[in-house]
């Protein structure tokens, strides 16, 4: 990982509402989808694939690039963004989103598209297809590193909780789960539907290396994620606190947001508050 | 008469047969793939001996992983290790892995197109004393239904060797139907085993019927020919080993020349080998066809051959189904 300037800080910023553009215009097109959790981790998805990740968007099977597995397959609209944005496909392509014969399914499907490096989205299987990962680059001696997204509504899987107990006890520190921490799911808050907390408590509990981070400051996410390669005798989970649909007013912390994608009118309002930082400046 | 060119075990059709489960027949060829192949892993969810990987994980305890009681974890690490281009080996009983995991395999092993190799073990009443809990009757329904699967009945423990073996040359996920209890040993180790190729093991001189069977109905179907041939009733016994992909073309071919048919399995009728016996002949040469299977219903605590008595598995339940066919021949 290269050091953190403030320009490539700034960068880092700028590419993040590229990708929140990137989202609302290929959900506007797709017509279905889910708006407010993609929005809500692109700041940590610009700071993985433009600092974080050893990878190579013209080659994306390179050996040895860094594995993600998107555990939450639904929030792949930030991912496809993301990825097109890295080079490792068309832009124009992200308007093909869920339509048919595209390569943008859904949900992420391995190999449908560059970048993609598992079928995921039934919750709770993504931390688990990770160990396997991490399992594999141990065995063959390699010193590449698998992250793992998650949300945090997936933890009330028991799958969840099966590959937590796993990667403890094997102490796995190649690997490292990055979990939405929004506090939504499909049907509202978390705490109200089923609580999650006390969450740092529970992995810690499992053996687990715990650091909570606000997933809109990219300084101290990279921070985070630099301490979880410094820790070599546990797996680090990295508790992101963010606000679902943040950049776009409207959707910020509102479960009705979870699942739904925005009409026109309502994109182009989005797209209008991105583009202005939040009005703060006067766009295009 | 049984079929010289499967140079099938003489002492079977002497009726002292050698006997073993093909839960022993899937350890053996587990260590002979761990030598062979460097990327082949096991992983169990404590059942470590009963589902014969315990020869693997003391002779390559670094490729072995126990990952407790949790069979969803089990198949979706084994799916990642996958990915990678490792080649798992799953081990639990089947009614938890494919029955608890099943979303899991259809995900991340089947739609993820890799070779995740899944052994279900206790399938079956031959699970026993163990009761319904247990004795997983709905396995090969669960697993065929899956695209990117192929799904093995051995019906001895030498072909669930061979049948384990050729798993990991074969693309995408693959299920492997094994079964506690000792079972006659019919096959040899120079019979045939070709992934999706029936095998014809008893033809008589003027057949009536044809009788496909699979897994440990195979041993029963064998002595029922030889019966019904004594009571004048020539008959073909096919080992449908590989439930998917199905040998269409030997199932047609044996429809035209007997003109009805048996189907005999240790499962469910619905879904499993008579399912696709009937799929395969209404598209293409529809024939009478009789069931031999659990009809519908659950299992209870027994002994092997009291359940099959009781469940209508047995000798006299398949020589009464192809009594009852041969009639409706029109």
């Amino acid at each position: 990982m290269e050091r953190l300037t403030e320009k490539k800080l700034a960068h880092l910023y700028t590419n993040a509402n590229r990708i929140r553009e990137l989202i609302i215009e290929s959900l506007l097109h797709a017509g279905s989808g889910h708006s407010a959790g993609p929005l809500g981790m692109a700041d940590i998805f610009s700071a993985l694939y433009f600092h974080i990740l050893t990878h190579n968007p013209k080659d994306a099977l390179w050996d040895e690039r860094d594995r993600v597995v998107l555990s939450n397959g639904h929030i792949c609209p930030v991912q496809y963004a993301t990825l097109a944005l890295a080079g490792y496909f068309p832009i124009k392509e992200l308007l093909t989103l869920r339509k048919i014969d595209s390569r943008l399914q859904g949900h992420p499907h391995r190999n449908s598209i560059p970048g993609i490096e598992t079928t995921s989205g039934p919750l709770g299987s993504g931390l688990s297809q990770s160990i396997g990962m991490a399992l594999a680059l141990s065995l063959d001696k390699k010193r590449n590193r698998v992250y793992c997204m998650m949300s945090d509504g997936e933890h009330q899987e028991g799958n969840t909780w099966e590959a937590v107990m796993f990667a403890g006890k094997k102490k796995l520190s190649n690997l490292t789960a990055i979990i939405d921490r929004n506090n939504i799911q499909i049907d509202g808050f978390t705490e109200d539907t089923m609580p999650l907390e006390p969450f740092r408590k529970k992995y810690e509990a499992f053996g687990w290396n715990v650091i909570d981070v606000d997933g809109h400051n990219i300084e101290e996410f990279i921070y985070s994620v630099l301490e979880a390669q410094a820790v070599y005798e546990k797996p680090t989970a990295i508790l992101a606190h963010t606000i679902p649909g943040k950049g776009v007013t409207f959707m910020e912390r509102n479960y009705l947001w979870h699942g739904k994608s925005p009409n026109k009118e309502e994109a182009e309002r989005a797209i209008k508050e991105i583009r202005s930082l939040g009005n703060k400046i006067s766009h295009e | 008469m049984n079929n010289e060119e499967m140079k099938l075990n003489s002492k079977f059709f002497s009726h002292a047969p050698d006997e073993a489960p093909t839960r022993d027949g899937f350890g053996d060829a587990l260590v002979e793939l761990g030598k062979e192949n460097e990327r082949v892993v096991a992983l169990t969810a404590d059942l470590k001996e009963s589902t014969r990987v315990e020869a693997f994980s003391k002779q390559f305890p670094e490729r072995f992983f126990e990952v407790g009681v949790a069979e969803q974890n089990l198949v979706t690490i084994a799916a990642g290790l996958a990915v990678m281009g490792k080649v798992p080996f799953i081990t639990s009983y089947a009614t938890f892995s494919p029955g608890r995991n099943w979303e899991q395999i259809r995900t991340t092993v089947c739609y993820n197109d890799v070779n995740v190799n899944i052994a279900g073990h206790h399938a079956g009443l031959m699970t026993g004393p163990d009761g319904a809990t247990h004795q997983a009757l709905e396995d090969i329904a669960l697993m065929r239904t899956l695209p990117n699967m192929t799904v093995f009945v051995p019906c001895d423990k030498e072909e669930a060797r061979k049948a384990t073996k050729a798993m990991t040359h074969i693309k995408g996920g693959g299920y492997i139907r094994l079964s506690r209890d000792v079972s006659p040993i019919i096959t040899t180790k120079e019979t045939p085993f070709i992934p999706g190729k029936a095998n014809v093991l008893w033809e008589s001189k003027r057949p009536k019927v044809t009788i496909f069977a699979c897994g440990t109905m195979v041993s029963r179907a064998l002595y029922a020919a030889e019966e019904l041939e004594k009571e004048g009733i020539g008959s073909i016994v096919i080992n449908i080993h590989t439930i998917k992909p199905i040998d269409s073309k030997t199932i047609i071919a044996y429809a035209k020349k007997t003109k009805c048919v048996v189907t005999a399995e240790e499962h469910q009728i619905a879904g499993g080998l008579g399912s696709v016996v009937a799929e395969v002949l209404a598209m293409n040469f529809p024939v009478p066809q009789e069931f031999v299977g659990v009809k519908d219903t659950f299992g209870e605590s027994g002994t092997p051959n009291e359940l099959f008595e009781k469940y209508g598995l047995g000798i006299k339940d398949i020589k009464e189904a192809v009594k009852n066919v041969v009639v409706r021949i029109k």
